[in-house]
This record gives C-alpha cells, sequence and structure tokens, in this order.
C-alpha cells in the first residue's frame, strides 16, 4: 500500500507552483484579450474553459477528465468502418 | 539508484548524454526503432539503421558501461507507405538473433487512420508468428486516447498475443487504468510538455501502485530529457515514499518485463567483474 501524504503537507509544497501555474494561465488570458480579432469560437477555447470547469468541482479524477476534453471520441465500430476485415 | 530507461533513442544523442545516464546510474536501457524526422525512402535505410541499433550502439553505450537492448520496426508515422512498410517487416527477420533484440517495436498508431492499422496488425502477426515481445507506441495529444483503444482492441482481438509480454508506452491518466486492467504491461514517457511530468507520473504511481509500470524519458531528436527518469527518482524521494518502490518501478520492474525475451542477458552492476 503507498502511503498518501496529508492534504496540508501537499499544500505546504505546492501552493508556490500551483500560485505560479494559475498566474501563468490569467496572464496567458490577458494575451489573448489584448490580441485582435475574437476566438470566443474557437473550439479550442471551448475545451479549455470546459476544463477549467472541472478543476472547480469536486468529482476527483480531474487530471483524466481534463485529459478527455482534449480528446477525439472512441467509436468501438471503428474495424468495420475501416473494413480491415476484407481484402485489399 | 541504479535504474533502467525503458525507452530512449540513443541514435539521435551525443556521447556525452551515455557518460551522463551512466552517472546517474543508468546501468541499461531500450531503444525502441522509431521515425527518423523524415520519411525513408527504402528499405535498404532500414536495414542500416537495424544495423546501428544493433551493433553500433551496444558498443557506443558498453564504453560507459550501460547496456543496449533495442526492439525493431516500421514507425507508425511511416505506415502511410504500405508497400515500403511490408518490405520492412518481410527484412526484420533477419536482425531478430541479434543478441540486444528485445522483440518488436516501438509499433502503433499516430493519427489512427486505415493504413496505420492494416500496418500494426501484420507488426503483431510478425511478433506473434516468431514469438517476440512487443512494445507500443500510443498517439500524442488528442488522439491519444482514441489510438490507444483501437490498439488495444487488435491486441486483445489477437489470441496469439501474450498480455504480459506487451508493453504499452506513453500512457497518462486517461489510458493507464485501461491497459493496466487488460493485463499489459504500461509505460509513462517522462516528456517536457506533451506527455507526462515527473510529478504526474508520481501521482499515477499513487493513484494504480506500482505493479507492471515503467517510467521513461522516451529521449530524442526533439524536445525531450533523456535524464528524466532520476526526476521522477527524486520527486518520488521528496515525496517520501521508500527506496523499495521507488527501486520497483525504475529497476525491478524493467527487468521483469525484459527477462521474458529470450535475448536479454542482463548482468547486474552488482556482479560485474565477477566469473
Amino acid at each position: 500500500m503507498i502511503r498518501q501524504r496529508a492534504a496540508m503537507e501537499i499544500l505546504n509544497r505546492e501552493f508556490l507552483e500551483i500560485r505560479c501555474k494559475v498566474l501563468e494561465l490569467a496572464a496567458a488570458f490577458d494575451r489573448l484579450e489584448r490580441g485582435s480579432g475574437g476566438f470566443d469560437d474557437d473550439p479550442r477555447w471551448r475545451k479549455v474553459g470546459e476544463a477549467i470547469d472541472v478543476l472547480r468541482d469536486d468529482r476527483g479524477d480531474r487530471a483524466e477528465r481534463v485529459q478527455l476534453i482534449f480528446s477525439r471520441p472512441y467509436a468501438p465500430q471503428w474495424r468495420d468502418e475501416f473494413a480491415l476485415d476484407r481484402p485489399e | 539508484m541504479y535504474y533502467f530507461d525503458p525507452h530512449i533513442h540513443m541514435v539521435s544523442r551525443t556521447t556525452d548524454d551515455y557518460e551522463t545516464l551512466a552517472k546517474m546510474g543508468c546501468v541499461a536501457m531500450s531503444e525502441p526503432a522509431f521515425w527518423a524526422g523524415f520519411d525513408r525512402g527504402s528499405v535498404e535505410s532500414f536495414r542500416d539503421y537495424f544495423r546501428q541499433l544493433t551493433d553500433f550502439e551496444p558498443r557506443r553505450a558498453a564504453q560507459y558501461g550501460v547496456q543496449h537492448y533495442t526492439w525493431l520496426c516500421i514507425n507508425a508515422k511511416e505506415a502511410e507507405n504500405v508497400s515500403l512498410s511490408r518490405e520492412v517487416i518481410a527484412m526484420i527477420p533477419e536482425f531478430l538473433d541479434k543478441p540486444n533484440v528485445l522483440g518488436i517495436g516501438e509499433i502503433g498508431l499516430n493519427k489512427n487512420t486505415r493504413n496505420e492499422s492494416r500496418v500494426f496488425l501484420e507488426h503483431l502477426d510478425l511478433a506473434a508468428r516468431f514469438r517476440q515481445q512487443i512494445l507500443i507506441h500510443t498517439p500524442h495529444l488528442e488522439d491519444k486516447y482514441q489510438g490507444t483503444r483501437m490498439i488495444l482492441d487488435m491486441l486483445i482481438g489477437d489470441s496469439r498475443i501474450e498480455r504480459s509480454r506487451v508493453l504499452v508506452d506513453h500512457v497518462e491518466e486517461h489510458t493507464v487504468r485501461t491497459v493496466l486492467e487488460e493485463g499489459f504491461w504500461a509505460g509513462m514517457t517522462l516528456y517536457p510538455v506533451t506527455k507526462c511530468t515527473p510529478q504526474r507520473a508520481a501521482d499515477i504511481i499513487e493513484t494504480y501502485g506500482p505493479e507492471r509500470l515503467m517510467v521513461n524519458s522516451a529521449g530524442d531528436w526533439g524536445p525531450s530529457k533523456p535524464t528524466a527518469v532520476p526526476d521522477f527518482i527524486l520527486e518520488m524521494r521528496r515525496r517520501g515514499h521508500p527506496e523499495s518502490l521507488i527501486r520497483k518501478i525504475v529497476y525491478d520492474n524493467p527487468l521483469e518485463f525484459f527477462s521474458q525475451s529470450a535475448s536479454f542477458r542482463f548482468t547486474a552492476p552488482e556482479l560485474r567483474g565477477h566469473s
């Protein structure tokens, strides 16, 4: 069984890194806003918004759920679509 | 701490890197065949590349006391050229008896296309016919989840494939669970931006435990860090994890996995110099 550290121990060690990452995001968003032209309709930007919503909820597995937001969907019937079992 | 780097592309690195890795405790490494940064034009290019992997690199590594192993294939990025892929697959058996060849790899998908899938299946057939271990490349970024699931479908669909002899590499938070649940080994690649950081790899170990998990640098000609495995070791130590747990991930697990290959002849550093 792997020892899990106390949450306060983790926060003490990682607070400055978390603060730094939040600031980097804030500055990047400001940079985007200063740029000319719009980007609100860009699907990548919408995914960034969805990912940030995940950070703020309390459902756990955030890293996995953020990864899935930025992933193409998997369709179990892909083999039929590719007709891999048929001769060339 | 002694460690293995189970996935690193030393043909793209300098001899200085061998020296640095040796100083940091790297005692063995495995080098899968991969993309050169451009599409090669003929089967002879691959024959020369495989000579480099099976002859030149092990000698270069040995100068620093590092034991070098390798895997052979045509990379998924070049699989759109199906006829060349088939020529390469037909030529690979010439090299399977070389003393440092562990198996077929890194085979996989890149953009999850039909041709990539077809060439992947033909690599699987080669591995099964010659009873070779397999090292799998899973795609990058938005293609990873879909591609990993497709790869698992193909592996599971071939009853000749022994899951305990397959390493599925570049897993991240959204792919590791399925790979482990299906009975395969999983590798986490410590890349600066596009894959897993040492911190996230340590998180995955804390979540899933150390069984059938490894970490690697996948150091190559692009942005990558050949000393990433020691970064992971340091992160685990900073979190207070015991040396035995860290050693299991960076030394015992690769040793256990590679030992399934008939060609694997590893001498532990403690035993060197003893007859």
